[in-house]
């Protein structure tokens, strides 16, 4: 089948590019070693169980990010720059085909990503997997890769070169990192604007989510609606991503060129 | 005569007030290698570009195997092969993996050992792209574009860049196409390349043709007569030139140069004057204009006479 095909390729293209693999794969796992270990990995007073505890989810979360939205946007640009995307354009093979095999492969390079660094966590860090949440955990993962997915393409579509997708995909990924929850476990109440601006983009909801799929603390499968603190719902969290998704769909599909000189 | 492979009638782009594409025609028959000539910016990559479904034309038709390359479609694609004005390659893919997945988009397409080896890139096949020469990519390229065994096959300035080893290579596998029946659109800035390739050419000034049809007709018609060149000894012009001699005139260092409509009839009056003044002519040449010096006087007098100006 061309698709199954046309995601081989793609997958080939990433495993062989050794910058792009050092920055989805390996960069989270190096990650989760140095926080732990300048933080410390052992158990905090209150509701975390340990650092591992909190930064595995969330360098999880960082790498499906880094592979759907930084590597599908820069790498798809680049494609266009070098003009590969006008080529495959000019043959029979159809553009959705194509565009949803780079998708695809995304979502498998930030799946591996993901388990690489839970691994890393339940073996050496003695994170905890939380069984019954398991299955929101998968959701809130698809659902956040497809949305960062889109974002990338939507990126890809507003900007001519990938410079310039390389620049503003970094300039909102990190800093957004940092009030997001991501690189930073807020030991402090944060100033209400940067609440209110991690609360407007889907980064935090992302972390959030899948951060409260390893929060023991916390009560159900995460399928339910409603409930207070202590219940473990992605609803809303899917929600926010899922209009942010929809959102970058549309920008990229009405946006999107095959060739900025055409 | 069976009906023509390309057909374009009255073709017209426009890119807001800018005329890039100002009513041409012409056609182009099966099995014909014809090439599209002209300055840069004169329109050329424009019509290349609508024929082969990457942009929209403004007015007019364009006929392509019974297709219009304006709705794209996939039938259409299955037909045509592309070899584009600049490398498009994804560098970290092997030959055969490239090949490969581009024979995977057509429903009947080409053996891959047989068109890697007359590309003559079978011992490259496991080398990746970035690693091949321009020369090897560009071959790959053009086998890439025959892949798919198609029926018209589009080459913008195949060899722009090569040396002329490369370029040879390149030559020889066209002209093995249009011994196997494949209609060729070939653009080039290289004379020496046309008059090897073509059949027929068109030169495209300012979005208009000024000139059409075989290298010979093209060189007739615009391209006055051949031209004989002899050495004249003697410090004083010879004025008793035979008739077809008359307007022979000295370029220096006693060279003189004449135009002249009947070469038989000159030349043999030429040697009849020269044995009666007891002439060698041993530095005597007679050559045909060259399509390079034509298409520059053809370039030249459109821009002159303000033709296509927007």
């Amino acid at each position: 089948m061309i698709l199954f095909r046309q995601v081989r390729y793609q997958l080939m293209l990433f495993f062989r590019r050794p910058a792009a693999m050092f920055f989805v794969i390996i960069m989270p796992v190096v990650l989760l070693a140095l926080l732990t270990q300048i933080l410390g990995n052992e158990a905090i007073p209150g509701e975390w169980v340990s650092t591992a505890q909190f930064y595995t989810p969330a360098l999880a979360v960082f790498g499906v990010v880094s592979a759907c939205y930084i590597y599908l946007a820069v790498s798809t640009a680049t494609s266009r720059d070098q003009g590969v995307l006008k080529r495959i354009r000019g043959t029979p093979l159809s553009p959705t085909v194509y565009m949803t095999a780079r998708i695809i492969s995304v979502s498998i390079i930030a799946f591996i990503s993901a388990i690489i660094v839970i691994a890393a966590g339940v073996y050496f860090l003695d994170v905890e997997m939380l069984w019954e949440k398991f299955a929101a955990g998968c959701v809130i993962l698809f659902v956040g890769g497809l949305t960062f997915a889109a974002l990338g393409l939507a990126v890809a579509a507003m900007c001519r070169s990938s410079e310039t997708v390389q620049a503003v995909v970094n300039a909102t990924l990190l800093p957004l990192a940092f009030l997001s929850e991501i690189f930073i476990r807020p030991g402090r109440e944060l100033p209400d604007w940067m609440v209110r601006t991690a609360d407007f983009f889907p980064l935090k909801h992302f972390g959030v989510a899948f951060g409260n799929a390893f929060r023991p603390s916390l009560d159900g499968h995460g399928f339910t609606f409603g409930g207070d603190d202590t219940v473990f719902t992605i609803v809303p969290e899917l929600t926010v991503m899922a209009i942010w998704g929809i959102a970058a769909t549309l920008v990229a599909v009405r946006f999107f060129k095959w060739d900025y000189k055409l | 005569m069976n009906d023509p492979a390309v057909s374009v009638d009255g073709l017209v782009k426009t890119y807001g007030n800018a005329v890039a594409v100002n009513g041409i025609s012409f056609d182009i028959a099966p099995g014909e290698t014809f090439a599209l000539l002209g300055p840069n910016g004169a329109g050329k990559t424009s019509t290349i570009e609508m024929l082969e479904g990457y942009r929209k034309r403004t007015a007019g038709n364009i006929d392509v195997l019974g297709f219009d390359p304006g709705r794209n479609r996939r039938e259409f694609r299955e037909r045509i092969g592309l070899v584009l004005q600049s490398t498009a390659l994804e560098p970290e893919l092997t030959v055969q993996e490239t090949i490969t997945a581009f024979s995977e988009f057509y429903p009947k397409p080409a053996r891959i050992d047989g068109l890697l080896t007359s590309v003559g890139l079978a011992d490259q096949r496991t080398k990746r792209i970035k690693a091949l020469s321009g020369g090897q990519q560009r071959r790959l390229e053009i086998a890439l574009g025959l892949v798919g065994d198609p029926d018209v096959l589009f080459l913008d300035e195949p060899t722009t860049g090569l040396d002329p080893d490369a370029r040879n290579g390149i030559w020889r596998m066209i002209q093995q196409l249009s011994g196997r029946g494949k209609t060729v659109i070939l653009t080039s800035h290289n004379m020496a390349e046309v008059e090897a390739l073509a059949d027929r050419l068109a030169i495209m000034v300012s979005g208009e043709i000024c000139a059409i049809g075989t290298v010979p007709e093209v060189v007739g018609l615009y391209g006055g007569n051949p031209r004989i060149t002899f050495w004249w000894p003697h410090e004083a012009p010879p004025g008793d030139l035979p008739p077809s001699l008359a307007g022979a005139h000295d370029t220096g260092d006693n060279w003189y140069v004449c135009e002249v409509a009947e070469p038989a009839l000159a030349l043999s009056e030429l040697t009849g004057w020269a044995g009666l003044h007891g002439v060698d002519l041993n530095h005597l040449t007679i050559t045909k204009p060259s399509l390079e010096s034509i298409y520059l006087s053809i370039v030249d007098r459109f821009h002159q006479a303000g033709g296509g100006s927007q």
